[in-house]
């Protein structure tokens, strides 16, 4: 049978989980040299939950993340160096060397961060749908936490009101299985995430998120489902990491068994696998691609290692905007490429016809109810 | 000038800057179809609509921080806190988002956005609804916070905060609401981070905010019978600071009061000596007074809650005490 898929799809996907596992297998040997610093958690195993939702959505499309976040930037083009850099502390990193692994943000890519408190960026991703329902564009927002994140409060309290107000978020739950050292079903009463949005009405659906397509399709119609205007969407993508939580987690609390066992399921060869058979690409085309990958994550960290150190008048900028302060973006001051920034619209051109609560409806509800109003 | 109420001169700036700016849209507990716990919304969603006057659940993480993603891509949200001891549970979005957005995306983000509420102690609530707060909020970089003590500024400060593009924290006395005072109409915006003399006098200072103002008056007023003239410093901004005003207030008198709602460990009122006694110390003719709530949880008993803050009794007896008159 021919594949549904074109081969630029195909090798685009295995380009870009490649650079992710590339970029990640470095930066591991990086923190072990002492280059890296904190905290820095891999994404090894987990690269189709990134890359089959991006390229299933759009490149203007908001997206965020946990601090497991070096994967999905990449994959929706960030420069690899400017986040090797980061991971340096360099002042040409995105966030100049000020937020490091755990922050990367790269807003011309529409990469809104990488955040540090388990669940905190669940509440942000709904007001950023809310944003874009209250400005009229049929933008999503995809935002990604981990299983244990579904256990915050700001997990219920926020899926009770995007759904509610029918925001345009999708939710991705990367169930890796672990939360740090502890296994999903010793915290969890349900530890299938995707069920939790019963409780709120809303879609919810389980994918297997080690297989690229997988998710590339789930997504692409959850987001068709957002952009009609249906609420938000819950997907829980069952996936696997092949290393420790973070580089300081040897992971002595799983079998070598079970991780052998899941290495059987590498997101990465199933794609190659399948193009091959479905003979769209060649051996040596990927034997190609693995080289440009190799020579632009050798690139990334001979950029990243001879970047200078943020000067320390940096410490006093990007805390308060001056009064009159112009943005002017890291890769703009550090490398001098002009990008166009992001504008904040004036309130004049903005006309917010949406209505959360239609006042017929509340009025009928009302009378229903024996209230005047 | 009209005459208005606290909570009439902060519905006028909600009204003013809703019709000036389209981004702009306040989302909390009861602010729409109640018209506010405490009616500073009144009106407002017969005006703007649903879209804009937006009434959440009990879920103050959730749209604390729901808002913060919006203020990230433009919009400029003011949540309402039914009260900032609820607000403790949105800390986490307060401090751990919106004052960082900017620093941990390296410039690449701005929040602009006004979180609102009344605070402060009394009204008989114990001490789950009786605490003042701010200090709490001073102390993050990243955050600006205004606490306003008369409708003028109230009005002025809460426009400021709208059109400010970093997140504002803005401590409103609960017990303030209903407070009357002259407003001016329209444009009146009172910059954030500016001190204001409150009332002029020259034998010693006394700095504070929001509704320790009114003490301190009263307090002034009873010692200017006994022929000592005080100056009000009012900080309204309690972040940043008012450094000049401070200092030029402690040059004029050489003596110093500081009164604070809250409690003194690690207050703002420590912060106000600080900047004193390593700035201004070879001016001063006494040591700086605190008169601050005691180092205790508030009580629901009448004469316990009232032993437990400042009034104008204590203020006049602090500010005796620095002019080492006898019998304070
Ligand atoms: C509020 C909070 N509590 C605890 C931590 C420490 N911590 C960091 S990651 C983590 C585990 C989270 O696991 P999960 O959400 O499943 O994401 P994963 O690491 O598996 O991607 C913990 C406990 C934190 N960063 N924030």
């Amino acid at each position: 049978m021919a594949s549904p898929y074109s081969k630029e799809l195909l090798l685009t996907m295995y380009r870009k989980m490649y650079l992710i596992r590339r970029f990640e297998e470095r930066a591991g040997q990086q923190y072990g040299l002492g280059k890296i610093a904190g905290f820095c958690h891999l994404y090894i195993g987990q690269e189709a939950t990134a890359v089959g939702a991006i390229e299933a959505i759009r490149p203007d499309d908001y997206m965020l993340s946990a601090y497991r976040d070096h994967g999905q930037p990449l994959a929706r083009g960030a420069d690899a160096g400017m986040v090797m850099a980061e991971l340096f502390g360099r002042g040409t990193g995105y966030s100049k060397g000020k937020g490091g692994s755990m922050h990367i943000f790269d807003i011309e890519h529409h990469f809104y961060g990488g955040y540090g408190i388990v669940g905190g960026q669940i509440p942000l991703a709904a007001g950023m749908a809310f944003a874009s329902r209250y400005r009229n564009e049929d933008r999503v927002t995809v935002c990604y936490f981990g299983d244990a994140a579904a256990n915050q409060g700001a997990f219920h309290e926020t899926l009770n009101m995007a759904s509610k107000w029918k925001l345009p978020v999708i939710y991705i739950c990367e169930n890796n299985r672990y939360g740090m050292g502890t296994a999903v079903g010793r915290t969890s009463a349900v530890p299938e995430m995707y069920k939790r949005a019963v409780a709120y009405d809303m879609r919810g659906e389980p994918v297997d998120g080690m297989d690229c397509l997988k998710m590339y399709e789930t997504v692409k119609d959850a987001a068709e489902y957002c952009r009609a205007g249906k609420g938000p969407v819950l997907l829980e993508a069952n996936t696997y990491r092949f290393r420790g939580h973070s580089m300081a987690d040897p992971a002595t609390y799983r079998s070598k068994q079970e991780v052998e066992e899941e290495r059987k399921n590498d997101p990465i060869p199933k794609i190659k696998d399948y193009t091959l058979k479905k003979k769209l690409a060649k051996e040596e085309e990927f034997d190609a691609i693995d080289e440009e990958v190799k020579a632009q994550v050798d690139a990334a960290v001979k950029f990243a290692d001879e970047s200078p150190e943020p000067s320390l008048e940096e410490l006093w900028r990007d805390t308060i905007v001056e009064p009159g302060e112009e943005d002017v973006r890291p890769r703009e001051r550090v490398l001098g490429v002009k990008v166009k920034w992001p504008s904040y619209p004036s309130g004049q051109e903005l006309k917010v016809t949406w209505d959360l609560e239609p006042r017929e409806q509340a009025e009928k509800e009302d009378k229903k109810a024996g209230l005047a109003r | 000038m009209a005459e208005l109420m606290y909570r009439e001169a902060l519905n006028q700036a909600l009204a003013e800057e809703m019709e000036r700016d389209a981004n702009v849209f306040l989302i909390g507990e009861e602010v729409g179809r109640y018209n506010g716990a405490f009616k500073v919304s009144q009106g407002l969603l017969d005006k703007f609509g649903s879209a804009r006057i937006i009434d959440a659940p009990i879920s103050e993480l959730g749209f604390t921080g729901m808002a913060a993603g919006a203020a990230m891509v433009g919009l400029r949200p003011v949540v309402e806190m039914m009260t900032w001891n609820f607000a403790i549970l949105a800390m986490d979005q307060i401090v751990n988002n919106a004052a960082k957005l900017r620093h941990m995306s390296g410039g690449q983000l701005r929040c602009p956005i006004v979180f609102r509420g009344p605070g402060g102690a009394g009204g008989r609530l114990s001490s789950q609804h009786s605490q003042a707060l701010e200090a709490n909020y001073a102390h993050f970089p990243g955050l600006k916070v205004i606490a306003p003590a008369t409708p003028a500024d109230a009005k002025g400060l809460l426009k400021a905060a709208i059109r400010d593009e970093n997140p504002v924290v803005m401590i409103e006395g609960e017990r303030l609401y209903a407070v009357k005072g002259e407003v001016p109409e329209g444009e009146h915006v009172v910059p954030i981070g500016k001190a204001d003399v409150k009332r002029e006098g020259k034998d010693v200072s006394i700095i504070t905010w929001s509704r320790m103002y009114y003490f301190c008056e009263e307090a002034a007023q009873r010692l200017e019978k006994e022929g000592i003239s005080v100056e009000i410093l009012d900080l309204r901004t309690l972040r940043p600071l008012d450094e000049e005003a401070i200092l030029a207030t402690v040059r004029k008198t050489n003596r110093a009061v500081i009164v604070e709602e809250g409690w003194a460990l690690a207050g703002v009122g420590a912060s106000v000596v600080d900047i004193i006694q390593s700035k201004a110390f070879d001016e001063l003719d006494a040591p700086v007074l605190r008169v601050t709530g005691l180092d205790v949880n508030m009580s629901y008993a009448a004469n316990l809650e009232n032993a437990t803050q400042p009034d104008a009794a204590k203020i006049a007896a602090a500010v005796k005490k620095v002019l080492y008159r006898e019998g304070a």
